[in-house]
């Protein structure tokens, strides 16, 4: 029997996709259970297993007998305003759900990069946040519970639906941001905020070097932004850096860091986006990282932002830049080679900056690694854990690149 | 010294810094809680992170245990070694090596105590967020391995919120280091995986944590109530407004007669059935004025019967000193006390409570609740007399009512107390035996042998079994949970 004809087999023909140019069999499992059963297959088989989501992130390039999409896997079993805890199964869009959850008043406070119906578990797994993170803290600070399906087919609960919980080891957070090589997460249970009564958005244009004056002195005044967010030209489209300040929350709290956000840049400098303008301009943010090849974070401390930025601009060029200064975090997208990231990662590791790669084509993201350039000792506590969790090798990710 | 291990170590150490001596080692034999008691082989206290790495080197060598304890002030048994197992006790590695106030961090070394961070930082401006009740005893060490919470962890985290990188021995003496001073790891984010592990994945020896503004105003309100259900709806209230209080803290009226009896009296009303703290905090006081208005107009409307601003900063560290010391007063109520420690969601606290007071009806027990409301944490306080055997087990009893009671309303055993030996039993009620199993093999890629704080966190026998990536299979007959000694 072919791959394709044990799957369906197994799950029945309704479950087989087409598949895609590299004519891999894709298949989408219609519950946490088949995902399970899938696993255990792939693993007792002897295949190597791609786990893809809505497809509209990380290509869907790497080398693999089999496909496995979350896609179906797009409910939402809870959503619980009075307790601001919902949980939903992996292969949700975010569109979807940040709907759902404003249907009934509450707001899950990430932004993340990439097209908006990218799935909750490919933001999860990958725990890439956006400008929200400065307000609002990374991915995992989201998340209460999830509950995965090892390379081998074993399915494992983490947390639990309540706020604070410290029953066992936390294997939720080796699953935020692990990209799925400690397993595919299924199933996610979040920590909720309520919909913001008040939402606005000031932009100032001006040179890199002023605005992280005006963001230092925001800082200092005692605003709490949502988001405090320094932008390059070409992602804003615009002919000049944008930092971008987005106040949420209650009205009360808003209408004060506004009154504070003039006098912070020296005389309301800022100018204020309509509600359409605001969302259009954090859309086409979050968008713009995943129309160029490659996308990459680092993290450094605030008072390295400005070095680490001229460090991109020399290395790589600074094309489609966001950062939040004051988080240490900077995005980047381009297109690139592997030298040129390798030596990057060599380069910032010198300077205790972890470079970690979120999307390119496989064989790039092959060669130089989601992560790389640990530090003393990390190295076999990974390939620990990877073997742990994924003993046959089933799950094809570029852990450390090769 | 009367071994050649108590010699061995006390080379390294110092003979002042081991002790043998039954008396001395029947200090350590408890920690915050009153029903779990072992006593450790030898305990050793080194004085650097140079002789602490050449202790574990020596035990690793050796193959002995050993449980590492900060201040001893944890409340799950978690710090307790047994028989055969060393305990190394880090009060002494108690040094603040770093603050950097413009990128908001400092690096401490595991012994230092809470609120002396916090006194450190205050100067710049900053605050170390996480406060948990003991905080003028308790360790950054050990918070780290709990991932302990406080009542102002609502609006600010608990401690896996605030640690941004560590350095880790691990069991064979090696050190590891995760995490960065940016917050981004370096691969998985391994430094959310140790914060809460309870010391059995190595010993944090140098800790990096994120330090945050102080608020530059602070209100706070004191609210009471004729009934608890009536308390527990006006904290939702509070919640759905989409005001996100620094604290918000409930107290019944068993505790504030407790606190008000003892030198701890906060002026709370005696007959008042609860009382709600709620505390709004900011940088921006415009803001913090505005939103204690709608707090106190939303308890107001909840039915509460008054509602009290601090007037000075006196009077507001009178009402937390009643709240922080609440345990404390409790102690006149009996000879012992149990506290427990369970999470609901917030919309079950009413009922929750009112279950949690039939248990203690049924049982005839005395239970007293002061807990973080806001997070729906609870923590139901049992007063009794452990010399009492027929007693003991009504208090066992009750307690494992109230903790079915919790996962029955869709919560947890524990929100910040850590699982320790005192919950281990609890665990197979909230985690299927692959996940008991995933948990014991990761600990297995920290710690192969299982010699750092052995027999905590996860029932062994409850485990299904993982073959783990060294060869070591978790589950297998011979590694039956330790019994207890309590």
């Amino acid at each position: 029997m072919t791959i394709l004809e044990k799957v369906t087999a197994l799950l029945g023909e309704g479950a087989v996709l087409e598949a895609g140019t590299d004519r891999v069999p894709r298949v989408a499992p219609g519950s946490p259970d088949a995902v399970a059963l899938l696993l255990g297959t792939a693993h007792q088989e002897g295949w190597r297993v791609r786990i893809e989501g809505a497809g509209t992130w990380l290509q869907s390039d790497a080398p693999a007998d089999l496909a496995i999409t979350t896609r179906r896997l797009d409910r939402i079993p809870a959503i619980e305003p009075s307790d601001l805890t919902a949980t939903a199964e992996a292969g949700i869009g975010l569109d979807q759900l940040r709907q759902q959850l404003a249907d009934r008043g509450a707001w899950l406070a990430i932004d993340p990069p990439g097209l908006a119906g990218r799935t909750l578990g490919s933001v999860v797994s990958t725990a890439t946040a956006g400008p929200l993170r400065h307000g609002f803290g990374p991915i995992k600070d989201h998340l209460l519970g999830v509950t995965f399906v090892t390379g081998d087919g074993r399915m494992v609960q983490s947390g639990g639906r309540v706020m604070k919980n410290v029953a066992g080891y936390d294997l939720t957070r080796l699953q935020a941001g692990g990209f799925g090589a400690f397993g595919v997460i299924v199933l996610v249970h979040l920590r909720l905020r309520t919909l913001p009564r008040a939402d606005i958005t000031y932009v100032l244009e001006g040179a890199r070097e002023d605005l992280t004056q005006v963001g230092e002195d925001i800082a200092g005044a005692g605003l709490t932004p949502a988001a405090l967010e320094l932008v390059s030209p070409a992602l804003a489209r615009r002919d000049r850096w944008v930092l971008a300040v987005r106040l949420a929350g209650s009205p009360a709290l808003v209408s004060a860091d506004e009154a504070g956000l003039g006098a912070a840049s020296g005389g309301g400098r800022f100018a204020p986006l309509r509600a359409e303008e605001a969302h259009a301009f954090w859309m086409r943010l979050a968008e713009g990282f995943s129309v160029r090849p490659v996308t990459f974070r680092i993290g450094g401390v605030p008072t390295a932002s400005d070095e680490l930025l001229d460090l991109l601009q020399h290395q790589l060029g600074d094309e489609w830049i966001s950062a939040s200064p004051a988080a240490g975090a900077i995005r980047w997208t381009g297109d690139t080679n592997i030298d040129r990231l390798q030596r990057l990662r060599r380069t910032l590791a010198g300077l205790e900056v972890p470079l970690t790669l979120e999307r390119a084509p496989w064989p790039l993201r092959g060669a130089v690694g989601h992560f790389g350039a640990y530090r003393e000792g990390v190295g076999p506590l990974v390939a620990g854990l990877r073997r742990t969790f994924d003993p046959g090798g089933a799950l094809v990710v570029a852990t450390e690149g090769s | 010294m009367t071994t050649a291990l108590a010699r061995d170590l006390a080379a390294i150490v110092g003979d002042r810094h081991v002790r043998e001596a039954r008396a001395e080692r029947l200090t350590y034999s408890m920690d915050g809680l009153p029903t779990h008691r072992r006593l450790p082989d030898l305990v050793v206290l080194p004085g650097s992170r140079e002789e602490l790495i050449a202790v574990v080197r020596l035990l690793a060598a050796l193959g002995v245990p050993f449980v590492p304890r900060g201040a001893g002030t944890g409340l799950s048994g978690g710090a307790l070694a047994d028989e055969g197992a060393v305990l190394l006790v880090l009060t002494r590695l108690n040094r603040v090596l770093k603050m950097d106030p413009a990128n908001r961090l400092a690096v401490v070394e595991p012994g230092v105590v809470n609120a002396k961070l916090g006194a450190a930082a205050r100067p710049t401006g900053l605050q170390y967020a996480p406060d948990p009740s003991s905080q003028s005893a308790c360790t950054i060490g050990g918070n780290v391995a709990e991932n302990a919470g406080g009542p102002h962890c609502l609006k600010y985290g608990v401690t896996a919120n605030h640690i941004l990188a560590l350095e880790v021995l691990l069991a064979d003496g090696s050190l590891v280091e995760i995490g960065s001073p940016g917050g981004e790891p370096w691969g998985p984010d391994l430094v959310g995986v140790f914060v809460g592990s309870e010391g059995n994945f190595g010993i944090a020896t140098r800790i990096t944590v994120r330090l945050t503004p102080l608020p530059r105003a602070v209100r706070t309100l004191l609210a009471d109530f004729t009934g608890l259900r009536v308390a527990g709806e006006a904290v939702s209230a509070i919640i759905a407004a989409g005001i996100v209080p620094a604290a918000l803290e409930m107290m019944d009226q068993s505790c504030i007669n407790a606190v008000e009896d003892s030198v701890y009296a906060a002026g709370y009303p005696r007959d008042a059935a609860a009382v709600l703290l709620v505390e709004i905090d900011g940088r921006n006081p415009d803001a913090v004025i505005a939103e204690t208005e709608v707090v106190s107009d939303l308890l107001r409307k909840s039915g509460a019967r008054s509602v009290r601003s601090a007037a000075s900063e006196a009077e507001r560290e009178r009402l937390w000193q009643g709240r922080k010391k609440a345990f404390g007063a409790m102690g006149r109520l009996s000879r012992d006390l149990v506290v427990q420690d369970a999470v609901v969601p917030r919309s079950a606290l009413p009922q929750v409570l009112e279950k949690i007071a039939s248990i203690a009806q049924h049982y005839g027990l005395v239970v007293s609740n002061v807990f973080h409301a806001g997070d729906g944490n609870l923590h139901p306080n049992i007063s009794f007399d452990a010399t009492n055997l027929d007693l003991k087990k009504k208090v066992e009893a009750a307690s494992a009512e109230i903790m079915q009671a919790c996962i029955a309303a869709g919560g947890t055993i524990t929100g910040e107390h850590g699982v320790g030996i005192d919950k281990m039993r609890y665990m197979p009620l909230i985690f299927d035996a692959e996940s008991l199993g995933a948990m014991q093999a990761v600990r297995r890629v920290f710690d192969p042998e299982e010699r750092v704080n052995p027999g905590k966190v996860v029932p062994v026998h409850a485990c299904r079994e993982w073959t783990h990536a060294r060869g070591y299979r978790v589950g297998s007959p011979g590694a039956a949970p330790r019994g207890e000694a309590a």
